[in-house]
């Protein structure tokens, strides 16, 4: 059992190193057979021929900090529902009007950011 | 002595999954431009190789020699480590997708979870390219992306939720055989359309591939990459692009399986099946880069909040409740 386990899973990691290391690799080749003639204009960041101006890293809209928040909420919400949605055959009626009592919150909080306008872009 | 002979195994087994997907990937990307061409009544590569087959062989070739450039300003060890990201995960994704009932890398009970959580992780490696550049446009390109993939990356999972209610299982193989009667594509159409939908905007995929808008954003999160590290980001989308195809013919259009139990289509192989199926769902990946005008990003994120995540949410609950009151519930063990 835990030898399967283990087996299962040292294929993943193995395959991970094999990746990391073809990734590496392309980036090695590439280091070995490219010329290297750097000067300042070339290493300036692209901003369209022009001097940069500013910072580039800027303040942004505050909506993707709102989408990434929402997705936390979302993310979670389907971490909750993966058990449930593969055990339902098991845990009879009590898990299933649980679940949809839990859906009805959360579809609750979901009218409430949408009548605040946190998914509206214009 | 055992465990040389089973590490050495384990190495074999992977060459033998991982070539495939490298040399798929070559050619898929020769297929979209091809497929792209076709459409605008071009002829697009046919030079290099037979049917200019080796086009893309010949892309890499290329870019190994040219010059790695990093912005003075950018932070090197972040810069380097983005696209190495993207290409591993993208790769690695794959250790558990099945060809066959045998064929599979890795047969973990979780498996649909393992990929939900691959996928998760690859807004990463976006987000670290684009911000480690220090430059406008990507960093741009990279907050645009990660709002698309993440929003997307919710009705993905909840469309694989309504899948998991018909299987009773995470395992991607018992998701395939699941679907010997009856394929989930038809039981589940809306599902599957939402899904295709949502995975050409997880994929960064045209008609929403804003944040490489050339218009725009010249190339996102890309401006300013050059040499092979450039190939690295696109090898990894074209990867992730085929990881998705494979995903949507696991999930709803029966993996491996033959479409019907009769003679000349079942003694076919599982793994033709499979890529017959990854192929036909590529195509449709790329007619639609062909055909469709880009969305505008307020549409693009309209669409993934305000549409797909309620329609599948309620799917969800229409989904359990015919199977819980019909009392079909697959019953686990």
């Amino acid at each position: 059992m835990l030898l399967n386990f283990l087996n299962e899973y040292l294929s993943i990691i193995i395959f991970l190193f094999v990746a990391l290391t073809l990734s590496i690799g392309f980036i090695v080749l590439n280091y070995i057979f490219s010329p290297s003639k750097p000067d300042p204009e070339k290493l300036s960041a692209y901003e369209c021929g022009f001097e940069a101006f500013g910072d580039s890293r800027m303040e942004f809209d505050i909506r993707f900090y709102l989408v990434a928040i929402l997705f936390i909420i979302f993310d979670l919400e389907i971490a909750f529902l993966f058990p449930w949605a593969i055990s339902l055959g098991n845990i009879g009626a009590l898990g299933f009007w649980s679940m949809m009592i839990f859906l009805l919150i959360l579809t609750i909080g979901f009218i409430y950011e949408w009548k605040k306008g946190a998914l509206d872009w214009d | 002595m055992i465990y040389i002979n089973i590490f050495f195994s384990e190495i074999y087994k992977i060459i033998f999954l991982l070539l495939p997907i490298l040399v798929s990937v070559a050619l898929i990307v020769w297929l979209d431009r091809r497929v792209w061409a076709f459409v605008q009544k071009r002829r697009g590569p046919n030079v290099v190789g037979p049917f200019g087959l080796l086009q893309t062989v010949a892309d890499a070739l290329k870019y190994i020699f040219k010059e790695i450039i990093i912005p003075a300003s950018a932070n090197k060890t972040i810069f380097i480590l983005a696209p190495i990201i993207t290409l591993t995960l993208s790769l690695i994704a794959w250790a558990v997708i099945p060809f066959s009932n045998e064929m599979v890398l890795s047969d973990i009970n979780v498996g649909i979870l393992y990929l939900f959580a691959i996928s998760s992780l690859s807004v990463y490696g976006i987000i670290m390219g684009g911000w480690a550049s220090n430059s406008k446009y990507p960093f741009l390109g990279a907050i645009r992306s990660a709002a698309q993939m993440v929003s997307y990356e919710v009705s993905i999972g909840i469309i694989i939720i309504n899948v998991l209610l018909c299987v009773g299982s995470l395992n991607l193989n018992k998701i395939v055989l699941a679907q010997e009667n009856v394929w989930f594509i038809f039981p589940l159409f809306p599902m599957f359309v939402i899904f295709f939908i949502s995975a050409l905007a997880e994929t960064n995929r045209p008609p929403f591939d804003l944040p490489e808008a050339e218009s725009e954003l010249v190339a996102g999160y890309q401006t300013e990459y050059s040499g092979m590290m450039y190939a690295m980001f696109w090898l990894g989308e074209y990867a992730n692009i085929l990881l998705l195809c494979a995903l949507g013919s696991i999930l709803f259009l029966g993996g491996w399986l033959s479409p019907i139990d009769i003679f000349p289509f079942n003694a076919i192989p599982g793994p033709f099946w499979m890529i017959f199926k990854i192929l036909g769902l590529f195509i449709l990946f790329s007619l639609v880069k062909a055909i469709v005008p880009r969305y505008r990003f307020d549409q693009l994120m309209r669409l993934g909040w305000k549409i797909f995540l309620p329609f599948s949410l309620l799917w969800v609950v229409l989904t359990a409740s015919f199977l819980f009151f019909l009392d079909m519930l697959p019953s686990t063990g």
